[in-house]
């Protein structure tokens, strides 16, 4: 087994790292009570998934066919800009359209800040 | 720091021009004599010399690399927990941070970090309102992660 089969093998971890994330993202999806958590599972583990997975073709295709694909480096920082925009976004519109907690929720100091009329 | 970035790149290509070298390796020997010069004459600059932002930039990246891992491990933890039972909850966060690109750098660094997602910011742009998915114990670990973070963003900022 020489150097190149062992990168490669790298990258193949990889991308089983970034699936198994993923699959966890999306049952963290299906299982949190309401929008602000599964949003914590929506942005955080499919960044993390993302990344490793590009990460792990990006190595592939260079050891394996030397070839370096800037894109697959330009997809990664995309997604980092992006993601947590998306989050804070898709999390902002569903307070201001009131969506309501999960229960057991503890105190909220945003209600007062923006809904001052209420309670 | 765009104008120390500029005065190293003619100085590197000054080196190519006297060494008649047109090379990538003439350039990167021109670009490190340019940094020692630099380094040289940095008391006649008025702002910190560019490297030392650099340097507080790859050692934001590593924090930030970390801390999203340290992220998914906890969501492994919630989400793959029989019982849920945490204590989900906004709080708010005032930060120190002025100027607007900052503000952002560190609400997507707190989104993308342990058990927090930045939900609002005020119209002052003075706190951030963050949804925590654990608040019983998180709160105190959470403040020290994002000192952290607002420090190194400072450390990245100041002239």
């Amino acid at each position: 087994m020489n150097v190149n089969q062992m990168i490669e093998w790298a990258a193949v971890i990889l991308i089983l790292i970034g699936s198994i994330v993923s699959v966890i993202s999306a049952y963290g999806m299906i299982r949190l009570p309401d929008v602000y958590t599964r949003s914590h599972a929506a942005t955080k583990s499919s960044t993390l998934s993302v990344l490793t997975c590009l990460l792990g073709a990006f190595i592939y295709f260079w050891v394996h066919d030397g070839f370096v694909s800037v894109r697959l480096i330009l997809g990664i920082l995309f997604v980092f800009v992006t993601a947590p925009v998306a989050g804070h976004l898709i999390c902002r519109a569903a307070y201001r359209s009131r969506v309501p907690l999960a229960e057991g929720s503890g105190e909220d100091e945003l209600k007062p800040k923006l809904f001052p009329e209420e309670k | 720091m765009a104008f120390q970035i500029i005065l190293n790149f003619v100085l590197a290509f000054v080196w190519m021009f006297l060494s008649s070298n047109y090379t990538v390796t003439g350039f990167i020997v021109g670009f490190l004599l340019g940094i020692l010069l630099l380094i040289m004459m940095r008391r006649f600059f008025t702002t910190r010399l560019y490297v030392y932002r650099i340097w507080a930039i790859i050692k934001l990246t590593l924090l930030f690399l970390k801390e999203l891992v340290l992220a998914n491990i906890q969501v492994l933890q919630v989400v793959l927990k029989p019982k849920l039972d945490m204590q989900p909850a906004f709080f708010a966060y005032p930060t120190v941070l002025k100027q607007e690109w900052e503000i952002t750098l560190l609400s997507s660094l707190i989104t993308l970090t342990p058990g927090t997602v930045v939900v609002h910011v005020s119209d002052d742009a003075k706190t951030l309102y963050v949804h925590a998915i654990d608040i019983s114990d998180v709160d105190e670990a959470i403040a020290a992660i994002r000192d952290s973070f607002e420090k190194a963003i400072l450390e990245v900022s100041k002239s």
